[in-house]
Protein backbone atom coordinates (compact mmCIF):
# COMPACT_ATOMS: atom_id res chain seq x y z
CA UNK A 1 0.00 0.00 0.00
CA UNK A 2 3.03 2.42 0.14
CA UNK A 3 3.77 4.84 -2.56
CA UNK A 4 7.28 5.70 -4.01
CA UNK A 5 7.86 9.38 -3.03
CA UNK A 6 10.85 11.02 -4.86
CA UNK A 7 12.90 13.29 -2.26
CA UNK A 8 15.11 15.56 -4.41
CA UNK A 9 18.28 17.62 -2.69
CA UNK A 10 18.26 21.28 -4.17
CA UNK A 11 20.17 24.53 -3.62
CA UNK A 12 18.08 27.51 -3.26
CA UNK A 13 19.14 28.18 -7.01
CA UNK A 14 17.17 30.54 -9.22
CA UNK A 15 16.12 27.68 -11.80
CA UNK A 16 16.47 24.83 -10.47
CA UNK A 17 12.97 23.73 -9.69
CA UNK A 18 11.96 24.83 -13.48
CA UNK A 19 15.06 22.84 -14.80
CA UNK A 20 13.33 19.51 -12.77
CA UNK A 21 10.32 20.19 -13.37
CA UNK A 22 11.12 20.19 -17.18
CA UNK A 23 13.79 17.33 -17.21
CA UNK A 24 10.27 15.50 -16.22
CA UNK A 25 8.12 16.68 -18.37
CA UNK A 26 10.13 15.69 -21.77
CA UNK A 27 10.32 12.59 -20.39
CA UNK A 28 6.82 12.33 -20.24
CA UNK A 29 6.85 12.04 -16.24
CA UNK A 30 4.07 13.48 -15.20
CA UNK A 31 4.03 15.19 -11.71
CA UNK A 32 0.83 14.65 -8.90
CA UNK A 33 1.75 16.43 -6.21
CA UNK A 34 4.44 18.73 -4.67
CA UNK A 35 5.87 19.45 -1.64
CA UNK A 36 9.10 21.55 -1.24
CA UNK A 37 10.93 22.43 2.43
CA UNK A 38 13.34 24.84 2.58
CA UNK A 39 15.96 26.44 4.76
CA UNK A 40 18.19 29.45 3.36
CA UNK A 41 20.84 26.76 1.83
CA UNK A 42 18.90 24.17 0.54
CA UNK A 43 15.53 21.91 0.45
CA UNK A 44 14.20 18.53 -0.05
CA UNK A 45 11.52 18.85 -2.89
CA UNK A 46 9.03 15.81 -2.81
CA UNK A 47 7.28 14.45 -5.48
CA UNK A 48 4.72 12.07 -6.57
CA UNK A 49 5.11 11.27 -10.32
CA UNK A 50 3.48 8.88 -12.64
CA UNK A 51 6.97 6.82 -13.07
CA UNK A 52 9.01 7.02 -10.03
CA UNK A 53 11.27 4.28 -11.51
CA UNK A 54 12.19 6.21 -14.91
CA UNK A 55 12.45 9.26 -12.69
CA UNK A 56 15.21 8.10 -10.53
CA UNK A 57 18.13 7.51 -13.23
CA UNK A 58 16.94 10.58 -15.35
CA UNK A 59 17.23 13.09 -12.34
CA UNK A 60 20.68 11.19 -11.17
CA UNK A 61 21.78 11.65 -14.88
CA UNK A 62 21.10 15.20 -14.77
CA UNK A 63 23.67 15.44 -11.61
CA UNK A 64 20.74 15.48 -8.58
CA UNK A 65 20.86 13.38 -5.36
CA UNK A 66 17.59 11.58 -5.57
CA UNK A 67 16.10 9.20 -3.39
CA UNK A 68 13.05 7.01 -3.24
CA UNK A 69 10.82 7.26 -0.28
CA UNK A 70 7.73 5.36 1.07
CA UNK A 71 4.78 7.29 1.83
CA UNK A 72 1.25 6.04 2.45
CA UNK A 73 -1.95 8.08 1.00
CA UNK A 74 -4.71 8.85 2.71
CA UNK A 75 -8.16 9.76 0.71
CA UNK A 76 -10.45 12.06 2.67
CA UNK A 77 -13.81 12.48 2.48
CA UNK A 78 -15.12 15.86 2.46
CA UNK A 79 -16.87 16.17 5.57
CA UNK A 80 -15.58 17.76 8.94
CA UNK A 81 -13.43 15.35 11.59
CA UNK A 82 -12.44 13.61 8.46
CA UNK A 83 -8.50 14.42 8.70
CA UNK A 84 -8.78 14.53 12.84
CA UNK A 85 -9.89 10.82 13.29
CA UNK A 86 -7.08 9.90 10.84
CA UNK A 87 -4.71 11.86 12.68
CA UNK A 88 -5.86 10.79 16.10
CA UNK A 89 -5.37 6.62 14.93
CA UNK A 90 -1.67 7.16 14.16
CA UNK A 91 -1.48 9.30 17.41
CA UNK A 92 -3.51 6.60 19.24
CA UNK A 93 -0.97 3.97 17.50
CA UNK A 94 1.74 5.83 18.89
CA UNK A 95 3.21 6.63 15.22
CA UNK A 96 4.72 9.90 14.10
CA UNK A 97 3.93 11.38 11.50
CA UNK A 98 7.27 13.21 9.88
CA UNK A 99 5.67 15.22 7.12
CA UNK A 100 2.94 15.63 5.07
CA UNK A 101 1.01 17.10 2.38
CA UNK A 102 -1.81 16.77 0.48
CA UNK A 103 -3.55 16.75 -3.13
CA UNK A 104 -7.04 16.64 -4.79
CA UNK A 105 -7.56 14.60 -7.88
CA UNK A 106 -9.92 15.06 -10.24
CA UNK A 107 -9.94 11.48 -11.37
CA UNK A 108 -10.56 10.19 -7.47
CA UNK A 109 -12.82 12.97 -6.96
CA UNK A 110 -11.09 13.71 -3.32
CA UNK A 111 -8.46 14.94 -1.51
CA UNK A 112 -5.91 12.57 -0.67
CA UNK A 113 -3.06 12.76 1.86
CA UNK A 114 0.39 12.24 1.94
CA UNK A 115 1.95 11.06 5.02
CA UNK A 116 5.45 9.88 6.04
CA UNK A 117 5.35 8.28 9.22
CA UNK A 118 7.80 6.39 11.66
CA UNK A 119 6.01 3.41 10.65
CA UNK A 120 4.24 3.14 7.49
CA UNK A 121 3.16 -0.47 7.38
CA UNK A 122 1.85 0.11 10.95
CA UNK A 123 -0.22 3.40 9.99
CA UNK A 124 -1.72 1.61 7.31
CA UNK A 125 -2.87 -1.75 9.12
CA UNK A 126 -4.34 0.63 11.88
CA UNK A 127 -6.13 3.02 9.75
CA UNK A 128 -7.75 0.59 7.51
CA UNK A 129 -8.69 -1.46 10.65
CA UNK A 130 -10.35 2.34 11.72
CA UNK A 131 -12.08 2.30 8.53
CA UNK A 132 -10.36 4.94 6.85
CA UNK A 133 -9.85 4.60 3.28
CA UNK A 134 -5.35 4.16 2.34
CA UNK A 135 -5.02 4.50 -1.35
CA UNK A 136 -2.60 2.07 -3.36
CA UNK A 137 -0.20 3.19 -5.35
CA UNK A 138 -1.78 2.36 -8.55
CA UNK A 139 -4.32 4.74 -7.96
CA UNK A 140 -1.65 7.54 -7.64
CA UNK A 141 0.56 6.69 -10.46
CA UNK A 142 -1.95 6.38 -12.72
CA UNK A 143 -5.91 7.27 -11.39
CA UNK B 1 62.14 -7.65 18.00
CA UNK B 2 59.58 -7.91 15.83
CA UNK B 3 59.44 -6.19 12.01
CA UNK B 4 56.32 -5.54 10.61
CA UNK B 5 54.53 -7.80 7.92
CA UNK B 6 56.68 -8.70 5.25
CA UNK B 7 59.43 -7.24 5.60
CA UNK B 8 62.82 -9.38 6.99
CA UNK B 9 65.04 -7.01 7.50
CA UNK B 10 66.02 -3.00 6.51
CA UNK B 11 67.70 -3.17 3.36
CA UNK B 12 69.60 -0.33 1.85
CA UNK B 13 71.07 0.27 -1.39
CA UNK B 14 73.71 2.47 -0.99
CA UNK B 15 74.12 1.63 2.86
CA UNK B 16 77.49 3.35 3.49
CA UNK B 17 76.19 6.56 3.15
CA UNK B 18 72.43 6.12 3.77
CA UNK B 19 73.91 4.93 7.48
CA UNK B 20 76.55 7.51 7.45
CA UNK B 21 77.57 8.94 10.68
CA UNK B 22 75.99 12.54 11.24
CA UNK B 23 79.53 13.95 11.89
CA UNK B 24 80.62 12.45 8.69
CA UNK B 25 77.49 12.97 6.68
CA UNK B 26 77.94 17.59 8.32
CA UNK B 27 81.42 17.43 6.66
CA UNK B 28 80.59 16.42 3.66
CA UNK B 29 77.81 18.25 3.04
CA UNK B 30 79.90 21.45 3.90
CA UNK B 31 82.34 20.30 1.52
CA UNK B 32 79.96 19.82 -0.99
CA UNK B 33 78.31 23.22 -0.35
CA UNK B 34 81.57 25.05 -0.46
CA UNK B 35 82.12 23.37 -3.81
CA UNK B 36 78.34 24.28 -4.95
CA UNK B 37 77.98 27.94 -3.95
CA UNK B 38 81.33 28.49 -6.19
CA UNK B 39 80.57 26.14 -9.35
CA UNK B 40 77.02 28.19 -9.95
CA UNK B 41 79.04 31.37 -8.82
CA UNK B 42 81.03 30.62 -11.96
CA UNK B 43 78.42 28.98 -14.33
CA UNK B 44 75.53 30.25 -13.93
CA UNK B 45 75.06 34.35 -14.75
CA UNK B 46 72.32 34.49 -12.70
CA UNK B 47 73.88 33.02 -9.82
CA UNK B 48 77.03 34.98 -10.10
CA UNK B 49 75.22 37.90 -9.97
CA UNK B 50 73.31 37.19 -6.65
CA UNK B 51 76.37 35.72 -4.91
CA UNK B 52 78.17 39.23 -5.73
CA UNK B 53 75.39 40.98 -4.53
CA UNK B 54 75.42 39.02 -1.01
CA UNK B 55 79.13 38.75 -1.64
CA UNK B 56 78.86 35.09 -0.60
CA UNK B 57 81.97 32.57 -1.74
CA UNK B 58 82.47 29.56 -1.15
CA UNK B 59 85.61 29.99 1.23
CA UNK B 60 82.90 32.38 3.20
CA UNK B 61 81.28 29.37 4.02
CA UNK B 62 82.78 27.92 7.34
CA UNK B 63 79.99 26.11 8.43
CA UNK B 64 76.79 24.38 7.29
CA UNK B 65 74.67 27.32 9.01
CA UNK B 66 76.34 29.69 7.56
CA UNK B 67 73.84 28.35 4.06
CA UNK B 68 71.68 31.20 5.63
CA UNK B 69 73.64 33.91 4.21
CA UNK B 70 73.00 32.79 0.20
CA UNK B 71 70.37 34.81 -1.13
CA UNK B 72 67.32 32.06 -1.65
CA UNK B 73 65.57 31.19 -5.06
CA UNK B 74 62.05 31.20 -5.99
CA UNK B 75 60.08 29.87 -8.35
CA UNK B 76 59.76 32.85 -10.26
CA UNK B 77 64.06 32.95 -10.60
CA UNK B 78 63.31 29.80 -12.68
CA UNK B 79 60.83 31.31 -14.31
CA UNK B 80 62.35 34.48 -15.50
CA UNK B 81 65.42 32.45 -16.90
CA UNK B 82 63.53 30.49 -18.98
CA UNK B 83 63.77 28.38 -20.67
CA UNK B 84 67.93 28.01 -20.16
CA UNK B 85 69.15 30.54 -18.01
CA UNK B 86 69.94 28.41 -15.16
CA UNK B 87 71.75 25.82 -16.77
CA UNK B 88 75.59 25.35 -15.39
CA UNK B 89 76.39 23.48 -18.38
CA UNK B 90 76.57 23.72 -22.14
CA UNK B 91 73.47 21.81 -24.19
CA UNK B 92 76.23 19.05 -25.50
CA UNK B 93 76.65 18.28 -21.81
CA UNK B 94 73.26 18.09 -20.94
CA UNK B 95 71.37 14.74 -22.39
CA UNK B 96 67.99 15.06 -20.59
CA UNK B 97 65.26 17.95 -20.38
CA UNK B 98 62.46 17.06 -18.16
CA UNK B 99 59.52 20.30 -17.44
CA UNK B 100 56.51 20.77 -15.18
CA UNK B 101 53.30 21.89 -16.33
CA UNK B 102 52.70 25.33 -14.87
CA UNK B 103 49.31 26.33 -13.86
CA UNK B 104 50.09 29.88 -15.02
CA UNK B 105 52.77 30.71 -17.62
CA UNK B 106 55.88 28.67 -18.57
CA UNK B 107 56.63 25.24 -17.23
CA UNK B 108 59.53 24.94 -15.24
CA UNK B 109 62.66 23.20 -16.64
CA UNK B 110 64.95 20.79 -15.56
CA UNK B 111 67.99 19.86 -17.42
CA UNK B 112 70.02 16.78 -16.77
CA UNK B 113 73.94 16.01 -17.59
CA UNK B 114 74.95 12.00 -17.17
CA UNK B 115 76.04 12.33 -14.16
CA UNK B 116 72.68 14.17 -12.48
CA UNK B 117 71.10 10.72 -14.59
CA UNK B 118 73.23 8.16 -12.55
CA UNK B 119 73.04 10.16 -9.50
CA UNK B 120 69.33 10.90 -10.18
CA UNK B 121 68.36 7.03 -10.61
CA UNK B 122 70.55 6.29 -7.42
CA UNK B 123 68.73 8.13 -5.31
CA UNK B 124 65.22 6.95 -6.14
CA UNK B 125 66.66 3.68 -5.87
CA UNK B 126 67.59 4.09 -2.35
CA UNK B 127 64.04 5.49 -2.22
CA UNK B 128 62.55 2.36 -3.33
CA UNK B 129 64.53 -0.05 -1.22
CA UNK B 130 64.12 1.72 1.79
CA UNK B 131 60.26 1.14 0.41
CA UNK B 132 60.86 -2.28 0.41
CA UNK B 133 61.48 -2.97 -3.30
CA UNK B 134 63.36 -6.13 -4.68
CA UNK B 135 64.92 -7.10 -7.07
CA UNK B 136 62.11 -9.66 -7.96
CA UNK B 137 59.69 -7.21 -7.47
CA UNK B 138 57.75 -6.73 -11.05
CA UNK B 139 56.65 -2.71 -11.01
CA UNK B 140 54.12 -1.22 -13.17
CA UNK B 141 54.42 2.16 -13.67
CA UNK B 142 51.39 3.97 -14.23
CA UNK B 143 52.44 7.83 -13.92
CA UNK B 144 52.10 9.20 -17.10
CA UNK B 145 55.24 9.42 -19.19
CA UNK B 146 56.66 12.90 -21.10
CA UNK B 147 57.87 15.01 -19.60
CA UNK B 148 57.12 15.06 -16.50
CA UNK B 149 60.43 13.46 -14.12
CA UNK B 150 58.00 10.75 -12.17
CA UNK B 151 57.47 8.12 -14.42
CA UNK B 152 60.95 8.13 -15.59
CA UNK B 153 62.53 8.93 -12.59
CA UNK B 154 61.22 5.49 -10.86
CA UNK B 155 61.70 4.09 -14.38
CA UNK B 156 65.21 4.16 -13.95
CA UNK B 157 65.74 4.00 -10.19
CA UNK B 158 63.89 1.14 -10.16
CA UNK B 159 65.65 -0.61 -13.05
CA UNK B 160 68.81 -0.15 -11.03
CA UNK B 161 67.77 -2.42 -8.37
CA UNK B 162 67.15 -4.88 -10.76
CA UNK B 163 63.20 -4.60 -10.61
CA UNK B 164 61.42 -5.34 -13.68
CA UNK B 165 59.70 -1.99 -15.07
CA UNK B 166 56.30 -2.27 -16.56
CA UNK B 167 56.16 1.31 -18.45
CA UNK B 168 52.00 1.17 -18.39
CA UNK B 169 51.79 5.39 -18.59
CA UNK B 170 47.95 6.72 -17.19
CA UNK B 171 45.15 5.24 -18.13
CA UNK B 172 43.28 2.42 -19.93
CA UNK B 173 42.01 1.22 -16.28
CA UNK B 174 41.06 -1.89 -17.58
CA UNK B 175 43.80 -2.57 -19.02
CA UNK B 176 46.09 -1.23 -15.92
CA UNK B 177 44.24 -4.39 -14.20
CA UNK B 178 44.57 -6.75 -16.46
CA UNK B 179 48.01 -6.56 -16.27
CA UNK B 180 47.95 -6.41 -12.85
CA UNK B 181 46.94 -9.66 -13.34
CA UNK B 182 48.60 -11.34 -16.25
CA UNK B 183 52.05 -9.85 -15.46
CA UNK B 184 51.91 -10.76 -11.31
CA UNK B 185 52.75 -6.96 -11.03
CA UNK B 186 53.96 -6.33 -7.10
CA UNK B 187 54.17 -3.00 -6.99
CA UNK B 188 52.35 0.25 -8.10
CA UNK B 189 53.84 3.29 -9.01
CA UNK B 190 51.44 6.15 -9.39
CA UNK B 191 49.60 9.29 -8.14
CA UNK B 192 47.57 8.78 -4.88
CA UNK B 193 44.76 9.54 -6.72
CA UNK B 194 45.00 7.28 -9.46
CA UNK B 195 45.99 4.35 -7.23
CA UNK B 196 42.07 4.73 -5.65
CA UNK B 197 40.62 5.08 -8.74
CA UNK B 198 42.47 1.43 -9.69
CA UNK B 199 41.61 0.46 -6.36
CA UNK B 200 38.09 1.11 -6.46
CA UNK B 201 37.81 0.04 -10.16
CA UNK B 202 39.43 -3.31 -9.07
CA UNK B 203 36.84 -3.97 -6.16
CA UNK B 204 33.83 -3.15 -8.33
CA UNK B 205 35.10 -5.88 -11.29
CA UNK B 206 34.77 -7.98 -7.80
CA UNK B 207 37.88 -9.80 -9.00
CA UNK B 208 38.81 -12.09 -6.25
CA UNK B 209 42.22 -10.80 -4.26
CA UNK B 210 43.89 -14.10 -4.24
CA UNK B 211 44.29 -13.15 -8.45
CA UNK B 212 46.89 -10.06 -7.37
CA UNK B 213 50.33 -10.36 -6.50
CA UNK B 214 50.78 -6.24 -5.62
CA UNK B 215 52.19 -5.76 -2.02
CA UNK B 216 53.98 -2.57 -2.59
CA UNK B 217 52.81 1.60 -3.75
CA UNK B 218 55.48 4.28 -4.26
CA UNK B 219 52.84 6.76 -4.37
CA UNK B 220 54.00 10.78 -5.32
CA UNK B 221 53.45 13.46 -7.02
CA UNK B 222 50.77 15.31 -5.16
CA UNK B 223 49.59 15.01 -1.14
CA UNK B 224 48.61 11.69 0.05
CA UNK B 225 46.23 11.95 3.29
CA UNK B 226 46.18 8.98 5.80
CA UNK B 227 42.66 7.96 5.05
CA UNK B 228 43.49 7.85 1.11
CA UNK B 229 46.43 5.49 2.02
CA UNK B 230 44.65 3.18 4.39
CA UNK B 231 41.94 3.25 1.56
CA UNK B 232 44.64 2.15 -1.06
CA UNK B 233 45.95 -0.17 0.84
CA UNK B 234 42.33 -1.72 1.79
CA UNK B 235 41.30 -1.82 -2.04
CA UNK B 236 44.70 -2.59 -3.56
CA UNK B 237 46.20 -5.25 -1.06
CA UNK B 238 49.68 -3.43 -0.69
CA UNK B 239 51.39 -1.17 1.82
CA UNK B 240 51.76 2.90 0.76
CA UNK B 241 55.36 4.51 0.90
CA UNK B 242 55.40 8.17 0.48
CA UNK B 243 58.13 9.85 -1.38
CA UNK B 244 59.31 13.35 -2.58
CA UNK B 245 61.08 15.35 -5.19
CA UNK B 246 60.05 18.31 -8.15
CA UNK B 247 61.81 19.14 -11.17
CA UNK B 248 63.28 22.08 -9.77
CA UNK B 249 65.30 19.56 -7.30
CA UNK B 250 65.51 17.05 -9.83
CA UNK B 251 61.99 15.20 -9.34
CA UNK B 252 61.67 11.82 -7.48
CA UNK B 253 64.21 10.73 -5.13
CA UNK B 254 64.46 13.86 -2.83
CA UNK B 255 63.25 11.96 -0.12
CA UNK B 256 61.09 8.93 1.03
CA UNK B 257 59.92 6.57 3.86
CA UNK B 258 61.71 4.00 5.10
CA UNK B 259 59.58 0.66 6.02
CA UNK B 260 58.53 2.65 9.49
CA UNK B 261 56.93 5.21 7.81
CA UNK B 262 57.60 7.72 10.13
CA UNK B 263 58.93 10.72 8.09
CA UNK B 264 60.82 10.80 4.95
CA UNK B 265 64.51 10.32 4.77
CA UNK B 266 66.26 12.71 2.75
CA UNK B 267 69.08 11.88 0.93
CA UNK B 268 70.71 14.24 2.30
CA UNK B 269 73.93 13.90 1.09
CA UNK B 270 72.71 15.67 -2.11
CA UNK B 271 70.16 17.68 -1.26
CA UNK B 272 70.79 20.10 2.07
CA UNK B 273 67.19 20.86 3.56
CA UNK B 274 66.40 23.85 5.82
CA UNK B 275 63.09 24.99 7.42
CA UNK B 276 62.20 28.60 6.92
CA UNK B 277 59.15 31.02 8.61
CA UNK B 278 57.83 31.49 5.18
CA UNK B 279 56.78 35.20 6.21
CA UNK B 280 59.95 36.37 7.95
CA UNK B 281 62.60 33.99 5.85
CA UNK B 282 64.17 33.25 9.15
CA UNK B 283 65.53 29.86 9.87
CA UNK B 284 63.59 27.52 12.04
CA UNK B 285 64.92 25.50 14.98
CA UNK B 286 64.43 21.56 14.50
CA UNK B 287 61.06 20.38 14.55
CA UNK B 288 59.29 23.58 13.76
CA UNK B 289 56.74 23.64 10.59
CA UNK B 290 57.71 25.73 8.00
CA UNK B 291 58.46 26.15 4.63
CA UNK B 292 60.55 23.98 2.96
CA UNK B 293 64.14 25.02 1.25
CA UNK B 294 66.61 23.03 -0.79
CA UNK B 295 69.98 23.09 -1.93
CA UNK B 296 71.62 20.55 -3.95
CA UNK B 297 74.96 19.66 -3.71
CA UNK B 298 75.63 17.21 -6.41
CA UNK B 299 73.98 18.62 -9.15
CA UNK B 300 75.54 19.38 -12.62
CA UNK B 301 73.01 20.49 -15.27
CA UNK B 302 70.81 23.11 -13.28
CA UNK B 303 72.08 23.38 -9.47
CA UNK B 304 69.46 25.48 -7.16
CA UNK B 305 70.85 27.18 -3.83
CA UNK B 306 68.60 27.46 -0.93
CA UNK B 307 65.45 26.63 -3.61
CA UNK B 308 62.22 27.87 -1.45
CA UNK B 309 59.61 24.68 -2.40
CA UNK B 310 56.93 26.48 -0.65
CA UNK B 311 55.99 23.31 0.69
CA UNK B 312 54.95 23.51 4.68
CA UNK B 313 56.38 20.54 6.76
CA UNK B 314 59.21 20.28 9.30
CA UNK B 315 62.25 18.25 9.94
CA UNK B 316 63.94 15.84 12.55
CA UNK B 317 68.01 14.69 12.52
CA UNK B 318 66.95 12.22 15.21
CA UNK B 319 68.04 8.63 13.84
CA UNK B 320 65.50 6.45 12.81
CA UNK B 321 64.82 2.75 14.02
CA UNK B 322 65.61 1.50 9.97
CA UNK B 323 69.57 2.77 11.14
CA UNK B 324 69.59 5.25 8.49
CA UNK B 325 71.39 8.70 9.64
CA UNK B 326 69.81 11.28 6.93
CA UNK B 327 67.00 13.85 8.11
CA UNK B 328 63.60 13.09 8.17
CA UNK B 329 60.61 15.25 6.83
CA UNK B 330 57.23 14.88 7.88
CA UNK B 331 54.65 14.60 5.03
CA UNK B 332 53.87 17.65 3.75
CA UNK B 333 50.87 19.34 5.23
CA UNK B 334 50.30 21.72 2.54
CA UNK B 335 51.86 24.44 0.52
CA UNK B 336 52.20 28.12 1.63
CA UNK B 337 50.20 28.78 -1.69
CA UNK B 338 47.07 27.23 -0.19
CA UNK B 339 47.93 27.64 3.55
CA UNK B 340 45.20 29.80 5.09
CA UNK B 341 44.78 31.70 7.70
CA UNK B 342 41.47 31.87 9.23
CA UNK B 343 41.32 33.66 13.07
CA UNK B 344 44.78 33.34 13.57
CA UNK B 345 44.70 29.39 12.79
CA UNK B 346 46.50 27.68 9.61
CA UNK B 347 44.40 25.97 7.49
CA UNK B 348 45.40 23.69 4.79
CA UNK B 349 43.12 22.44 2.11
CA UNK B 350 44.65 19.10 2.47
CA UNK B 351 43.19 19.00 6.61
CA UNK B 352 40.04 19.30 4.84
CA UNK B 353 39.94 16.69 2.39
CA UNK B 354 41.50 14.66 5.10
CA UNK B 355 38.05 14.34 6.54
CA UNK B 356 35.99 14.41 4.16
CA UNK B 357 37.52 11.23 2.30
CA UNK B 358 36.01 9.05 5.17
CA UNK B 359 32.27 10.93 5.81
CA UNK B 360 29.33 8.96 4.84
CA UNK B 361 26.87 10.70 2.09
CA UNK B 362 29.37 13.54 1.31
CA UNK B 363 32.15 13.08 -1.79
CA UNK B 364 35.41 14.48 -1.48
CA UNK B 365 35.42 17.43 -3.29
CA UNK B 366 35.10 20.80 -1.78
CA UNK B 367 35.35 24.64 -2.15
CA UNK B 368 36.60 27.12 0.62
CA UNK B 369 34.62 30.56 0.79
CA UNK B 370 36.45 32.84 3.15
CA UNK B 371 34.59 36.07 3.92
CA UNK B 372 34.80 38.62 6.99
CA UNK B 373 31.35 39.81 7.41
CA UNK B 374 32.27 42.12 10.85
CA UNK B 375 35.68 41.81 10.75
CA UNK B 376 35.61 38.19 12.15
CA UNK B 377 37.06 35.54 9.50
CA UNK B 378 34.58 32.99 8.63
CA UNK B 379 35.22 29.69 7.00
CA UNK B 380 32.64 28.10 4.08
CA UNK B 381 33.16 24.67 3.49
CA UNK B 382 30.84 23.55 0.94
CA UNK B 383 30.57 20.21 -0.06
CA UNK B 384 28.78 17.92 -2.61
CA UNK B 385 26.27 15.24 -1.65
CA UNK B 386 26.70 11.99 -3.09
CA UNK B 387 24.07 10.88 -5.55
CA UNK B 388 22.42 8.40 -3.65
CA UNK B 389 22.41 9.71 -0.17
CA UNK B 390 18.82 9.15 1.75
CA UNK B 391 16.84 11.57 1.78
CA UNK B 392 13.84 10.04 3.72
CA UNK B 393 14.09 12.66 6.49
CA UNK B 394 15.12 16.76 6.70
CA UNK B 395 17.15 15.72 9.38
CA UNK B 396 19.32 13.48 7.83
CA UNK B 397 20.97 16.14 6.16
CA UNK B 398 21.23 18.37 9.07
CA UNK B 399 22.97 15.46 10.87
CA UNK B 400 25.08 14.73 8.06
CA UNK B 401 26.26 18.47 8.17
CA UNK B 402 26.57 18.35 11.82
CA UNK B 403 28.69 15.31 11.33
CA UNK B 404 30.96 17.21 8.94
CA UNK B 405 31.55 20.57 11.26
CA UNK B 406 32.14 18.34 14.23
CA UNK B 407 34.83 16.51 12.45
CA UNK B 408 36.24 19.93 10.82
CA UNK B 409 35.89 21.49 14.29
CA UNK B 410 37.96 18.84 15.83
CA UNK B 411 40.55 18.89 13.05
CA UNK B 412 41.28 22.14 12.37
CA UNK B 413 39.98 23.65 16.11
CA UNK B 414 37.54 26.57 14.21
CA UNK B 415 34.05 26.88 13.72
CA UNK B 416 33.16 26.43 9.96
CA UNK B 417 29.66 27.00 8.09
CA UNK B 418 28.81 24.10 6.09
CA UNK B 419 27.02 23.95 3.54
CA UNK B 420 25.48 21.12 1.01
CA UNK B 421 25.49 21.36 -2.88
CA UNK B 422 24.37 19.48 -5.23
CA UNK B 423 26.74 16.17 -6.74
CA UNK B 424 28.98 17.31 -9.57
CA UNK B 425 27.67 21.06 -8.91
CA UNK B 426 31.78 21.90 -7.41
CA UNK B 427 34.10 22.28 -10.66
CA UNK B 428 36.67 19.79 -10.54
CA UNK B 429 40.49 21.17 -10.20
CA UNK B 430 42.83 19.19 -12.25
CA UNK B 431 46.47 18.85 -9.88
CA UNK B 432 47.46 21.31 -7.50
CA UNK B 433 45.41 23.89 -8.66
CA UNK B 434 42.88 25.86 -5.87
CA UNK B 435 40.07 25.30 -4.32
CA UNK B 436 39.87 28.07 -1.96
CA UNK B 437 37.99 31.23 -3.26
CA UNK B 438 38.99 34.42 -0.33
CA UNK B 439 37.22 37.10 -0.33
CA UNK B 440 38.07 38.69 3.31
CA UNK B 441 40.36 41.67 0.88
CA UNK B 442 36.37 42.81 -0.65
ZN1 LIG C 1 63.94 5.15 8.60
Amino acid sequence: MQIQQLSIFVENKAGRLAEITELLAKAGVDIRAVSATDTSDFGILRLIVSDPEKAVPLLRAAGMTVSLTSVIAVGMMDVPGAFAKAVRTLADHAINVDYMYAFTSRDMGKACVLLHTSDNDGAVKALQSAGIEVVGAENIYRP
Amino acid sequence: MRFPIHWGCSMFFQKEIETMNRKELEELQLCRLKKMVDYCYNNVPFYHERLNQAGVTGDKIKCLSDIQYIPFTTKDDIRDNYPFGMLAQPMKNIVRIHASSGTTGKPTVGAYTKKDLDNWSDQVARVAVAAGAREDDIFQISFGYGLFTGALGLHYGLEKIGATVIPASSGNTSKQLMMFRDFGVTGLVATPSYALYLGEQLREAGYPAEDYKLRLGLLGSEGCTEKMREQIEATLGLRVTDNYGMTELTGPGVSGECEYRCGLHFAEDAFLPEIIDQDTLEPLEEGKSGELVVTTLLREGMPVLRYRTKDITRITYEPCRCGRTHARMEKVMGRTDDMLIIKGVNVFPSQIESVLIGMEGVGPHYQLVVTRPNFLDQLEVKVELLPSTPLDRYGELEAIQRRVHDRLKSVLGLETKVTLVEPKSLERFQGKAKRVLDLRGQ
